[in-house]
């Protein structure tokens, strides 16, 4: 293989993927600003929101395949790190919010003046700017699975084990974050926002910026782990995953390609949550909730696990899905599908959609394409597990 | 001869002066009673003084009416009357039947303060009622209301005592009517100071600290120095209370998580349908309970008894069927088990939601395991003392099985090492599903000894499942002991940090400091050594 993992990552399949995300990034805006509410292309504000709200789980979903796919870390409490970064932005949203909240004081939102509170609590300084915001979007999940990942990964926890502390990990983040006098809001979490950047939330052109931007940052994330996975570290990722002590034997540090891979990925969670917050309009605690993260793991699942674009369609996929059911007469038998799902696709399906496509392809390729050398960076999703 | 004469004649005034006082109490008591046909607050109270002070016969029988409601009174004749629970009359002053009901007739009103009088004159007078349990709760009753009028009651009442529990509480009575006195000496009240100290509860220190402004200052410090001394005999009982309350929620853990912990040793994974299982459990104990109050209400005592087997049993198949339906086609792929198994719980829930309703529904206890005793200041209900032992006896019994008997046997052989085990003709398929069927039968007994202290819901499942994991984690899946040790190390670290950092921030710790312990050991405290694991 020749060239840099940057460039590598921009094989057939990578530049096919990056090229409909920007077409989408700038077609769907385009569909709902310029084209007439008339027009059969019109793209109604409630579905910028709402694919918007997907591809920011597609992010997250990402994150997951990352980890999992290419790792062999499953870790069932990814929605935490996607959970805190929604709240670092509900912070500065709710900065933001200033003298228009319902108690029009200018430094306190509304939650804290209804609890008694005279001043802003120490963690609350700084948010009102957006760049504090943004670094801490990245830097407390980043920082919180850095430091669990290196107690449980040092103490060689894998497997089932660590899926369930992760849980455990997530639940006792919900129930901190519901109660009240933790300071971010309580039981209601945080909500009524009114501008970003001095752009008002609510309207249509803000909606259509952050529709982009979070295309955009799918688009680079998906860049980043393509580029990550197709070079050497990503060749250590695929063997500690298939076989980890032999890696560990071989002489690599193992916890801390496992670290830094684990971290990178509560990152792009947390980036994941920040962009999903303002275009939701809410962030509560039952977002840390164990469920949510399962949820996202199914995800995945469904779409093909070890393959970056697989995660992307589960994502929207089963998010579509999920949409269609809840919002109709079939309510109350989405549960019943969802459970379905799993156990479906684990049973009949356990390469995943996009993974099963693509080793019908491998099997057909070698005949009709000669050198039958996988694309760069797309490993066997048949791990040794 | 004189003296005989002289003894008769003093005989004679005594008889008169008895007949006399009868006289005047009957007068008086009569005299009493016209005070309850003013319709006044005040005069009522003034008159439940004076019928308490009377020691007429019937002194009791009124003002026990009174505060039942059940005294009236005709304005107009100025008689009062008492009405039993059949509705019929009765002359308060004479105890006859009153015959036809006056035209007029009212309820002689109350309001808190006369209630407070009323309490305080009925233990005045049952503090020399035949049954001791009466006079002992009398005795309470006046140290609660410490009110001095029923001083000489209580000193000729101690004077006759002969119980000892009773006498000791008529002691501590007296001696808080002593404190709270204003015209009682310094003496007095400092040697009633021990008393109340030695009876040693929260009352006694509300008792001590608040004692009257006039209150000499060595009275003052003695008491202080007593409240001291009550304070930390306290603070030892409240940490024993909450030993009691880890034993409890321990108890419960090993309970939920033991099915959780043979699954994972036998089979290598974690059941996240296991929540679901105690909950099916819990379902059957509702339904027993159904179908016993619908065709054969006397055996609800039994009702508990009966719903172990059967939530056993149900449970126990469901698991055999999800083993043989789902887990054994994922063999080798623990963690794809895991998330089968959770899309498995979502649909069990669901399921029980939309055959059973979204909402809590009512699990009854019987007779036997209702109410609680007391030792020393330790409450100890029966539901938790019957759970704990019911833990206990299916720990043991699973010892049992797998010690003594040829399933639990193969059982452990496969946990140790499967391809020898099956090497030696063990056939390792049946013994998954029957363990299965096993670990999920134990949850479904879990489920009914939750129904008694927990809301029976389609969610009852999800709030045991974190804490059933810990458990798992933190044990070990080597040995049944390390479940044990697990479940009730965790319950009472659980319990000991709830009154310092609140049940949230408790949980909280538990989780770090079950992150850090696995430092150390990562495979739990009693793990399974040995090639044969992976590591």
């Amino acid at each position: 293989m020749t060239g840099s993992p940057l460039i590598r990552a921009l094989d057939r399949v990578g530049v096919t993927f990056l090229v409909l995300l920007a077409i989408i990034a700038v077609a769907v805006p385009l569909g709902n600003l310029l084209v007439p509410p008339s027009s059969p292309l019109h793209v109604s504000l409630y579905f910028v929101s709402l694919f918007g709200k997907y591809v920011c789980y597609a992010i997250l979903a990402l994150a997951i395949d990352l980890i999992w796919g290419y790792c062999g870390i499953l870790s069932l409490g990814h929605g935490a790190f996607f959970a805190l970064g929604g709240y670092a932005m509900g912070m500065y949203l709710m900065r933001q919010i200033g003298t228009r909240g319902v108690y029009a004081n200018p430094i306190l939102p509304d939650f804290m003046v209804f609890l008694n509170w005279k001043e802003l609590p120490f963690y609350w300084h700084g948010f009102q700017y957006f760049g504090y915001a943004a670094l801490m979007v990245v830097l407390v999940p980043g920082l919180l699975a850095f430091v669990f990942g290196w107690f449980a990964f040092r103490s060689r926890v894998t497997g089932v084990y660590l899926s369930i502390i992760t849980q455990a990990l997530t639940f006792a983040l919900m129930l901190g974050f519901f109660r009240n006098n933790f300071g971010f809001g309580g039981n209601n979490g945080l909500t009524d926002f009114k501008d970003i950047l001095g752009f008002n939330v609510q309207s249509a052109e803000t909606r259509s910026a952050l529709f982009a931007i979070s295309v955009a940052m799918l688009g680079l994330g998906f860049y980043i782990c393509r580029a990550i996975v197709s070079s050497k570290l990503g060749k250590v990722l695929i063997a500690i995953r298939d076989a980890e002590n032999r890696v560990r034997f071989l002489g690599y540090r193992v916890e801390s390609y496992k670290l830094f891979v684990f971290t990178l990925s509560a990152c792009m969670a947390g980036i994941a949550g920040a962009l999903y917050v303002p275009q939701v309009g809410i962030i509560n605690p039952s977002e840390f909730a164990p469920g949510n993260s399962i949820e996202a793991v199914i995800w995945v699942a469904v779409g093909g696990r070890g393959t970056l674009i697989g995660a992307v369609l589960g994502a929207i996929l089963v998010n579509y899905a999920k949409t269609t059911f809840t919002s109709g007469p079939l309510a109350p038998y989405w549960l019943f599908v969802l459970g379905g799902l799993f156990i479906a696709v684990t049973l009949l399906l356990p390469r995943g959609i996009v993974g099963t496509v693509e080793h019908w392809w491998k099997g057909i390729g070698p005949k009709t394409r000669g050198n039958g050398v996988a694309p760069a960076g797309v490993a066997d999703p048949h791990p040794a597990e | 001869m004189r003296a005989l004469y002289g003894r008769l004649r003093a005989l004679a005034v005594a008889f008169g002066l008895l007949l006399a006082m009868a006289a005047a109490n009957a007068q008086s008591f009569d005299e009493a009673l016209t005070g309850f046909t003013a319709d006044s607050f005040s005069d009522t109270e003034n008159a439940i003084g004076a019928v308490a002070r009377s020691g007429n016969a019937r002194a009791a029988q009124v003002i026990a009416a009174l505060q039942d409601g059940r005294l009236f009174f005709d304005p107009d004749g100025k008689k009062v009357y008492i009405k039993d629970k059949d509705d019929r009359l009765t002359d308060a002053a004479t105890g006859e039947a009153a015959g036809a009901a006056p035209a007029d007739l009212r309820p002689v009103r109350l309001n808190n303060r006369l209630r407070r009088a009323v309490e305080a004159a009925l233990g005045g007078l049952s503090l020399f009622a035949e049954d001791a349990g009466r006079r002992f709760d009398a005795a309470q009753a006046v140290f609660r209301s410490r009110d001095q009028a029923a001083l000489p009651a209580l000193e000729s009442a101690l004077a006759k005592e002969t119980d000892p529990g009773v006498k000791t509480a008529l002691a501590e009575a007296r001696a808080a009517v002593v404190l709270n006195m204003s015209g009682a000496s310094e003496a007095d009240k400092l040697a009633a100071i021990p008393v109340i100290r030695a009876r040693g509860d929260q009352d006694s220190v509300a008792l001590l600290a608040g004692l009257p402004a006039d209150t000499p200052a060595a009275v003052t410090k003695a008491a202080n120095d007593a409240i001291a001394s009550i304070q930390s005999s306290l603070a030892v009982w409240s940490a024993l209370q909450n030993a009691w309350y880890g034993l409890s929620l321990g108890s419960v853990l090993l309970l939920a998580a033991i099915g959780l912990a043979i699954t994972f040793g036998v089979m290598g994974v974690i059941n996240m349908a296991h929540g679901e299982m105690v909950m099916l459990g819990a379902y059957t104990t509702f339904v027993v309970q159904e179908v016993i109050r619908a065709y054969n209400p006397g055996l609800f005592g039994y009702s508990v008894v009966i719903a172990v087997p059967l939530a056993f049993a149900v449970s126990g198949i469901v698991g055999v069927l999800v083993e043989q339906g789902i887990i054994r086609f994922l063999y080798g792929r623990p963690l794809e088990t895991l998330l089968a198994t959770w899309g498995l719980s979502l649909i069990l829930q669901q399921a029980v939601r939309t055959a059973f309703g979204p909402t809590n529904r009512d699990v009854g206890s019987p007779s036997w395991m209702s109410g609680a005793f007391d030792v020393g200041q330790l409450t100890i209900t029966y539901n938790r003392l019957w759970i704990i032992c019911f833990s206990v006896a299916v720990f043991v019994g699973l010892l049992g099985l797998l010690r003594f008997t040829r399933f639990g046997l193969e059982m452990r052989a496969v946990t140790q090492n499967r391809p020898m085990a099956a090497s030696m003709g063990i056939r390792t398929g049946r013994i998954d599903a029957l363990a299965f069927g096993l670990g999920s039968g134990i949850a479904g007994i879990a489920g009914v000894a939750l129904s008694q202290i927990d809301n029976v819901s389609p969610n009852l499942g999800q709030g045991y499942i974190i804490d059933s994991f810990m458990v798992v984690v933190f044990g070990g899946v080597g040995n049944l002991w390390g479940t044990l040790v697990g479940a009730f190390a965790l319950g009472i670290a659980n319990k000991f940090l709830e009154p310092y950092a609140g049940a949230v921030l408790g949980k909280i710790a538990i989780l770090v400091l079950i992150i850090l312990f696995i430092q150390k050991r990562p495979r739990g405290l009693f793990a399974l050594r040995g090639r044969a694991v992976e590591a």
